[in-house]
């Protein structure tokens, strides 16, 4: 006999992802999948589309975080068109794709921090769902100054957004080869100078609170933050060639749990040599491994934790500073922590708000050529290390212009077997003998998926947290407990 | 006056304009003065706990499941606005809607540059977990009446916002030139 408990996420019940956790006879967890439920089919429409339309296109597969799609795909171009990857492009064109890149992160990270972790931080992981939301920060005295920073600070990154790529979600800033506009004097200044709190000061200030707040936190409950999610994998993320974190242009490198190098320096051109997909019959997202280590022992984590533990140091010294304090709390080793995550996401944040300093403060934004030129070839890879983590576009063009081929391997993709892992994690720690879900259980399940920030649960998090059904039902489809938020 | 109440629901859509939902930014902070939120994926209730005065529909229906809860939602809801070019006509996933569903799935599972030789069993996802595909992706108001249409990919937060407050106030809907964006 073998029960089966099912959670589904209110949003996942809309066509996003759910849980199945298997017992057997003796409530022993026999297995557990993350089922993700959504099949879109860009790879085949965007065959025969004329090759510029696809930074516009494929940034429709996510409103979360579209200009990374936009980004990877006007990379792949960059290929394309001739005008070489990274810094092939104009001194501008690099420049104003970057500030987008790190509006962007900040918008990103700073969501997540604010809207989703916080509350939790704050009030608790059992405290009453109906306060534990960026609402309730706002309507809790002691909390509702946090509540303005989270709501300024998104709206910081969604300006730079508009100002580089014309629009909050889905602009048209960047094209093959370039981008098609300067930053205004007036935008510069506005950014720079804006009043209190719009400014990028303030956004470096409010930054660095959230790092602290975050380091404080940790202190009062590292028994939780440490071990709450534990699990050795391997590392993948793009670096500068130097080591540096870099979010925008790169070589891949990947470490395995310890820190010995797997690969490094390896062209994004070649990404196909050293990573392949797997593809399991229970859920639309494949799963992703690198090839030398095959599917069983080659799957890895991105994201901020990977990032961090690839990398050798950061190019901005306030970040820099904080992440000599994040790697010697696990001696250099690489850490391994799923709740660390937000440590890293918010030493991330840190550096965004730094770089957006350094680049507004560049005159090369309000001026120079916008689009660099070259000979055409048939076949281009952008990558770019969204927020989420690393993200691969690939196209190949016909003599027509028509896109004839797409292969996208998104960076909630590349998580799919950690989030798996993390799960089962979880399920056999906390559901091993039990005949009853609890609303521990249940959001327990929930942190660890949370922690990798998945695209696939994404605006849920915007207000509150994340609502899950959980069913136990044996092997003669009875329901023998049923939880629901 | 009590409060109107509002579910909201992302379908086949991106959540883009559940973002741009969020990009009235310090506005929320007023919206919660006049509306309640019961079904949402902003909020923590997953079932429809009483009858919601209006619906917001982004995303068109690509899976069975999409059906079901465009159904749940006109059943609960006196007021179902279609917001974005994906409720109102499919958006971008419906360009699949000349192509068989076996063709895309070939091309993301079997032919591929990194599944070609990493799936050598041919497996195309296919579990009772899963649901089923649709033949095509459909807009909204095929599949029940809808009331109102907000266009734009995604339509920008002033135009959310003006016509949320104009729904929950009674008052005429103001749509400047600028706030109404086709792209």
């Amino acid at each position: 006999m073998t029960n089966k408990i099912t959670i589904e996420p209110v949003t996942r019940v809309e066509g996003h992802g759910k849980v199945t956790i298997h017992q057997d006879e003796n409530l022993n967890i026999a297995q557990t999948r993350l089922h993700i439920v959504e099949f879109r089919g860009f790879e085949r429409f965007v065959q025969g589309r004329p090759f510029w339309e696809a930074p516009v296109l494929v940034q429709r597969l996510c409103g979360i975080c579209p200009v990374s799609h936009h980004l990877a795909a006007a990379k792949a171009l960059d290929v394309i068109v001739g005008a070489g990857t990274g810094h092939g492009l104009t001194p501008t064109g690099e420049k104003m794709r970057r500030l987008m890149h790190y509006g962007q992160m900040f918008q990103s990270h700073s969501l997540h921090f604010f809207h989703l972790a916080a509350p939790d931080l704050l009030f608790g992981y059992d405290a009453d769902p109906a306060i534990r939301n960026v609402i309730g920060l706002a309507t809790t005295p002691e909390f509702a100054g946090l509540a303005v920073q989270a709501v300024m600070m998104r709206k910081f990154g969604q300006e730079i957004i508009r100002a580089t790529a014309g629009k909050k979600v889905h602009g048209t800033g960047a094209i093959p080869g370039g981008i098609n506009k300067h930053l205004s004097i007036a935008e510069r200044d506005e950014f720079l100078k804006g009043t209190d709190p719009l400014n990028i000061d303030k956004m470096i200030e409010w930054a660095q609170a959230s790092v602290e707040l975050f380091k404080g936190y940790h202190k009062a409950n590292a028994e939780f933050i440490d071990n709450f999610s534990v699990f050795k994998s391997n590392h993948l993320s793009l670096v500068r060639e130097d080591g540096a974190l870099d979010l925008y242009h790169g070589v891949l490198k990947a470490v395995d749990s310890e820190g010995n190098v797997i690969m490094n320096n390896v062209d994004c051109q070649d990404y196909n040599k050293v990573i392949a997909e797997g593809v399991k019959t229970w859920s639309y997202m494949k799963f992703p491994y690198i090839i030398e280590l095959g599917p069983e022992k080659g799957w890895y984590r991105v994201g901020p934790l990977a990032r961090l533990n690839t990398c050798e140091f950061i190019p901005s010294p306030l970040a820099q500073k904080e992440f000599e304090i994040y790697k010697a709390y696990t001696n250099g080793k690489p850490n391994n922590m799923c709740m660390h995550m937000h440590w890293a996401r918010l030493i991330e944040l840190l550096h965004s708000a730094e770089m957006m300093k350094e680049l507004l403060n560049d005159p090369d934004l309000l001026k120079g050529d916008l689009v660099a030129k070259g000979e055409k070839v048939k076949r281009g890879v952008g990558i770019i290390e969204a927020p989420r983590g690393t993200l691969f576009h690939h196209y190949e063009i016909n003599d027509n212009d028509q896109i004839t081929m797409a292969n996208l391997i998104v960076s909630t993709t590349n998580n799919n077997e950690p989030m798996n892992q993390g799960v089962n994690f979880v399920a056999k720690k906390m559901m091993t003998g039990v005949k009853e879900i609890t609303e521990g259980m249940k959001n327990a399940v929930e942190v660890v998926i949370r922690a990798y920030d998945p695209c696939l649960s994404c605006a849920t998090h915007a207000l509150g947290k994340m609502p899950l059904e959980m069913k136990l039902v044996n092997d003669k489809d009875e329901v023998v407990s049923e939880f629901k938020s | 006056m009590s409060k109107k109440i509002v579910a909201t629901t992302s379908l086949a859509g991106c959540f883009g304009c559940h973002m741009s939902f969020l990009d009235i930014d310090e506005r929320i902070l007023q919206l919660v003065e006049l509306v309640e939120f019961n079904k949402s994926p902003i909020d923590d209730i997953k079932t429809f706990t009483k009858q919601c005065d209006i619906g917001i529909i982004e995303g068109g229906c690509c899976n069975s499941e999409n059906v079901h809860v465009l159904k749940e939602f006109r059943k609960n809801c006196k007021i179902l606005v279609s917001v974005g070019e994906c409720a109102i006509m499919g958006g971008l996933p419906a360009m699949r809607n000349g192509i068989s569903i076996q063709e895309c799935f070939n091309e993301a599972y079997l032919d591929g540059p990194t599944t070609k030789g990493a799936n050598p069993e041919g497996i195309i996802p296919n579990d009772d977990e899963l649901p089923m595909i649709l033949d095509r992706v459909y807009p909204c108001h095929e599949i029940v009446k809808i009331d109102y249409f907000l266009p734009g990919c995604a339509p920008r937060a002033d135009l959310i916002w003006n016509a949320l407050v104009a729904l929950v106030t009674g008052d005429e809907l103001k749509l400047p030139y600028e706030v109404v964006k086709f792209d």
